[in-house]
């Protein structure tokens, strides 16, 4: 146990020691180690906002494919009615045409029948006269009874 | 080694004598001094090369293990000190590691470097820096010193000196104060220092005792020795760094 200048010197080399660690040493490591948490915590920070962002973005595309769907079942719809109505419209249309064609073919017949009778009108009318004629076994004259026959055809 | 009283008496001397140049209060131990000025040369390189390469990317393990130390000083001090003080961070880190090399040098074989001194004409070697008194007290009368220094910093003189002559008993008993102080200023150093003498001295004489034991059974007890002593001396570094960060931070605070 014996003390002497050793003490003073192991002092000396202490306190050089700590100044250097001082100095030296324990910035630049605690920097460094400050620097990386920083840096950790950064990384881990946006890592979180990037999980929010693709929920976000998840969310988003859920709500697009629905929108779409919706789109889509409005368009079938449309094209859906738009159909019954061309087809009740072809109804219609069709049906028209038959009447019209219906009519048509009556106005026709009517006709026809007109003039069936007009053709056998005249051939009464010849008949009634040579049946006169024969009848009265005399010359008719035409032209003094043509007013007076067409009074008659007119009555038939 | 011979097992009769007289030589094994001799040997133990010999193991606990310094290499010492002068006579007196000057004289100096120069191995004490070369062993712990190397030893504190190692840490600062190590720690030097960790810093000057320090990264915020990927750590080194050399890096990663100065961070772990670094780390581990820095949160003892942010748990017990809690001033802002530049010194106290690195002045624990370099008691710690600088302690911790002081200790560790007792796990090499006693007799190992006393042997090859030996041979190269040098009488006496004492290889563990903290099994001599000088260095353990150097190191605690430079904390104490720190202490009264940020004392009378922090607290200005003034108000120091009142609180030397005032606490704890008020200003009447003015005398009785001071001696407290006095005593309690002393066994700060003091218990420090002894500690970790103590716990190195002892168990430096143990493993010379141990090696006084015919070499082949010297290892049953030998290697548990040691591994206790791993241990032992991580738990002094870390009770001397921690007692300093518990002064200073006394040293800070009002009573």
């Amino acid at each position: 146990m014996n003390f002497n200048a050793t003490l003073i010197g192991q002092m000396i080399t202490f306190g050089l020691l700590v100044l250097f660690t001082m100095k030296y040493v324990w910035p630049p490591i605690i920097q460094a180690m400050q620097e990386r948490q920083k840096r950790i915590a950064d990384g881990l920070a946006s890592a979180e906002r990037g999980v929010h962002e693709q929920e976000l973005a998840q969310a988003k595309a859920a709500q697009t494919l629905k929108e779409a769907k919706q789109q889509a079942a409005d368009i079938v719809a449309q094209a859906n009615k738009r159909a019954n109505e061309i087809i009740e419209q072809s109804k219609l249309d069709a049906r028209a045409e038959g009447n019209r064609q219906l009519v048509a073919a009556q106005a026709e017949i009517e006709q026809e029948v007109n003039r069936a009778r007009e053709q056998l009108r005249g051939q009464v009318v010849n008949l009634a006269v040579a049946g006169a004629g024969k009848i009265l076994k005399r010359e008719v004259d035409e032209a003094a009874n043509a007013a007076m026959l067409d009074d008659l055809v007119a009555q038939l | 080694m011979s097992e009769s009283g007289h030589s094994a008496t001799g040997y133990i001397v010999h193991h606990l004598t310094n290499l010492k140049v002068g006579e007196g209060f000057w004289a100096l131990h120069i191995d004490t001094l070369f062993f712990s000025a190397s030893l504190g040369a190692l840490f600062l390189w190590l720690f030097m090369k960790a810093a000057k390469s320090a990264t915020s990317d990927v750590p080194g393990p050399l890096q990663n293990f100065c961070e772990i130390m670094v780390d581990f000083v820095d949160t003892q001090v942010k748990d017990s000190f809690h001033g802002r003080n530049p010194v106290i961070a690195p002045l624990a880190l370099t008691i710690f590691v600088w302690v911790f090399l002081w200790n560790t040098m007792d796990l090499v074989p006693v007799d190992l470097l006393p042997a090859i001194a030996g041979l190269l004409g040098i009488p006496y070697l004492r290889v563990v820096p903290s099994t001599d008194l000088n260095s353990t007290f150097g190191m605690s009368i430079s904390v104490l010193l720190l202490v009264y220094y940020y004392s009378i910093k922090v607290k200005g003189p003034a108000h120091f000196t009142m609180e030397v002559l005032t606490h704890p008993f008020g200003k009447w008993l003015m005398p009785f104060n001071l001696l407290l102080r006095i005593v309690e200023d002393l066994a700060k150093p003091i218990s420090l220092g002894l500690r970790l003498f103590g716990n190195l001295y002892a168990g430096e004489l143990i493993f010379i005792l141990i090696a006084l034991l015919p070499w082949w059974i010297q290892f049953t007890l030998g290697w548990p020795w040691a591994v206790f002593h791993i241990l032992v001396i991580t738990l002094q570094a870390f009770i001397f760094m921690v007692l300093t960060i518990v002064y200073l931070s006394m040293a800070h605070e009002d009573h």
